[in-house]
């Protein structure tokens, strides 16, 4: 894994152990090349304090860790919930759920939902998951939802 | 997160280490050679490159399994009929064969002259015998009427050619039944599990949907619209049936009454195609033993007539099905389905009239000579070639039109679509991507290909041929002339619910094939059934020729006494198999409101736990 890393980083930093990739480089890697989530999860795990979501190889580690198939659910429904809250404020609300589907089904115009069919499935999804009934779901709502999801292990995974 | 692996990894062994990172490799090189060797997959590429623009049913997979199954299908006719026929006859290998003059036959049913070309002949003559298999092709392999022999003799050994031909025959069938059952199992086990109403489909799909680990953008590509095709279809089946339960009762009514006033009409207009298939092959064949016309176009189409009519009707036919059932108001899956129903009923049925007016044909006998025989031996001294002609015109027909079809109607539409401009061209646009169509091109194919191994054994390798040259032709046609269609439809309730209909098509090609085997009498003049009754009578008499004792087992196995317990015994195991799964369906629903009632639970727990936290 250090070795990816360090080919990240341009030459003269390579012996420096704290230095920290640039977003546009770490996005440069195959494994996120083609994810829609490559903004979110560079975001999720940077610890920089200048906010351009930098990693550094402590970052890229617990990435790669959480990606990883030895950790377990409550771990990965941890960081999912994280990645897949856009504006950051602990609940997924309709507008993160809007943008996680428009991620889901392709960039550009021709392959979003229409706003109708949106709605409908923006109000299943709530129905079959929010429990408390609050039009939000919460990070023990998520976790009891992926819970019984038979496909989260499998599809939420990165191998190198 | 950090914490917890530097704790784990203080506490691992050196050999740990090693074994972690050894299994670590072991797994990446299976993978990779996983990969590779999904690439070796007959047409993988292909398949997938039209997946990833039309992200349909594909059944572009079937025609290769098609293709290997003809192959199979024709390989076995080829090793056990034609090549001992081959062998004996050009005396290979130090072999003979015997032909037994059959006994108690009258002679005039006998006489067998197929004219093949003698002497000079015009160019044309050739042609119209390679498109409607006379003239010189009739006396080659291609059909029944070359097997004439009786046994084969490898020098001590004697192989009983009849009996091979017939259990190659019933060979065929079983393995094309046992084919097909075991890919419909595969599919029925996938529908069960998957079309059960899921308990959070739409959770799972948007959730857990997106795959983290693919890396190529293509690939991507085709993930993306893969899922927005099932969220789409997910929703337009719930929007329909929440229109449907909103429907009053008047409303009801009435549409109960248009579907039958519907069905009623397609009842007509199918009645009216079989009755002119049915008129047509009675003319064609009346007209095309009338040697002393030699006009070569006009006997040409007299003998494709009844390929003509058919092929008309198969066309006209779905073109006002899919008119009407857009009146009858059912879910988008369900109309593809009835339709292609309706369809394919057609097509069968088609072949179905033919072979029936061939019968009638055959089977029409005034005089006592002709009743000696059992068949008109005036006009069909080998009617089991001129059926096989029939089938092999029917093929031949087929692959013509498709061609046809592509090169002169796909590909100009495209043309005027894209450079001309004017109003009514643009508003008849491309052709949709029709999956029915090629469902039933294939069904139509395969059922052809079925009846028609029995009458003329090279007729597997023509149809693998043309499997194969009409894949890459459509897949060239799907790439440039067709536009997606505009409703998205489920790939794997389709997938199984075109095995079954391929089941319905070798069942009913298991009905010609049985009523020509035990019910018509065989011709006395060519074949391998020559001295005996029907074709079936071979079986028989090989059975006379066993020991005493295995022909007394036989015969307990195919009497009444054996039978009726044997149907009482399938008829238990099935009623258990029938309860089994109901009581497993049961547990299934007790533990889905387990889950509720957990789910229920949950909630008021959390309840409590914010109330506890507001003191």
């Amino acid at each position: 894994a250090y070795k990816r890393f360090s080919e990240l980083l341009p030459r003269e930093e390579r012996e420096n152990l704290s230095a920290r990739v640039p977003k546009s480089q770490i996005l440069t890697l195959p494994e996120l090349r083609a994810n829609p989530f490559q903004h979110r999860i560079c975001h999720v795990f940077s610890t920089s304090e200048d906010g351009d979501d930098s990693l550094s190889f402590e970052d890229f580690l617990d990435m790669l860790s959480v990606f990883s198939d030895s950790a377990t659910s409550d771990i990965k429904s941890h960081y999912a919930f994280r990645i897949f809250d856009f504006d950051d404020d602990g609940t997924l609300d309709r507008k993160d759920l809007e943008k996680l589907v428009n991620c889901l089904t392709g960039q550009g115009e021709e392959s979003r939902l229409s706003t109708a069919e949106m709605e409908q499935l923006i109000q299943n999804i709530l129905e079959e998951s929010d429990i408390d009934k609050d039009g939000t779901i919460n990070l023990s709502e998520f976790q009891h939802v992926i819970s019984r999801s038979p496909d989260f292990a499998s599809s939420f995974k990165i191998v190198l | 997160l950090r914490d917890c692996i530097q704790t784990d990894i203080r506490y691992l062994s050196g050999w740990k280490q090693w074994k972690r990172t050894s299994s670590k490799s072991l797994k990446k090189v299976l993978s990779e050679v996983k990969e590779l060797s999904s690439y070796l997959e007959l047409w993988r590429h292909d398949i997938h490159s039209i997946e990833g623009i039309y992200c349909l049913m594909c059944i572009f997979p079937h025609s290769m399994c098609f293709c290997l199954l003809n192959f199979i299908i024709f390989i076995l006719m080829f090793s056990f009929i034609t090549l001992p026929s081959i062998i004996s006859e050009y005396g290979i290998f130090n072999s003979s064969f015997a032909k037994v003059q059959p006994k108690h036959i009258e002679p005039h049913c006998t006489v067998y002259k197929p004219t093949g070309n003698q002497g000079l002949v015009y160019f044309y003559t050739y042609l119209k015998d390679l498109l409607s298999g006379t003239g010189f092709l009739e006396v080659t392999e291609l059909f029944y009427g070359y097997y004439t022999i009786d046994a084969a003799w490898l020098s001590t050994l004697s192989y009983n050619l009849p009996l091979a031909y017939l259990l190659a025959t019933f060979a065929y069938l079983a393995l094309s039944l046992l084919w097909i059952i075991k890919r419909s199992v595969e599919g029925f086990k996938h529908n069960l599990v998957h079309n059960e109403d899921q308990f959070q489909s739409y959770c799972n799909k948007v959730f857990a949907g997106w795959d983290f680990c693919i890396t190529d953008p293509n690939a991507a590509q085709l993930k993306h619209r893969s899922l927005q095709y099932e969220l789409k279809t997910d929703l337009e089946e719930e929007r329909l049936k929440q229109k449907i339960a909103e429907r009053t009762t008047k409303e009801k009514l009435r549409i109960y009454s248009l579907r039958i006033f519907i069905n009623i009409i397609v009842l007509a207009v199918l009645s009216g195609c079989f009755y002119s298939i049915y008129r047509a092959t009675v003319f064609s064949q009346e007209n095309s033993n009338d040697i002393n016309n030699t006009n070569f176009q006009a006997n040409l189409l007299v003998q494709y007539l009844p390929s003509i009519v058919i092929t008309l009707a198969n066309f006209i036919a779905p073109q006002i099905f899919s008119f009407l059932i857009t009146f009858e108001d059912y879910s988008p899956a369900f109309e593809i389905r009835l339709t292609l129903l309706r369809c394919i009923f057609v097509r069968l049925a088609s072949i179905g009239v033919l072979l029936f007016s061939l019968w009638s044909q055959i089977s029409y006998c005034d005089t006592d000579k002709c009743k000696a025989c059992g068949y008109n031996y005036e006009l069909y001294p080998c009617w089991e070639t001129q059926v096989g002609q029939e089938m092999y015109k029917l093929m031949i027909f087929d692959f013509i039109i498709i061609i046809a079809m592509t090169l002169f109607v796909d590909f100009p539409r495209k043309l005027l679509v894209t450079h001309c401009s004017c109003k009514p061209v643009q508003w008849y646009g491309l052709q949709e991507f029709g999956i029915s169509d090629n469902v039933l091109d294939i069904i139509y194919g395969q059922t052809i290909c079925w009846i028609g191994t029995f009458f003329s054994p090279f007729l597997p390798a023509i149809a693998t041929v043309k499997y194969f040259i009409v894949f890459y032709i459509k897949k060239v046609s799907l790439m440039h002339t067709r536009k997606p269609a505009a409703r998205p439809i489920r790939a794997s309730s389709s997938n199984f619910f075109f095995l079954v209909v391929l089941l319905i098509g070798l069942v009913l090609a298991f009905i010609p094939l049985g009523i020509s085997i035990a019910h018509i009498p065989s011709s006395k003049a060519c074949g391998p059934f020559r001295s005996f009754n029907t074709s079936w009578a071979v079986v028989p008499a090989t059975v006379l020729g066993f020991p005493t004792g295995l022909q007394q087992v036989l015969n307990s196995i195919a009497s009444e006494a054996f039978a009726v317990p044997f149907f009482m015994v399938i008829c238990l195991v099935m009623f258990y198999f029938i309860a089994l799964a109901g009581a497993h369906k049961r547990v299934v629903e007790q533990l889905r409101e387990q889950l509720v009632m957990e789910s229920r639970d949950k909630l008021f727990l959390i309840r409590k736990i914010t109330e506890a936290q507001r003191h």
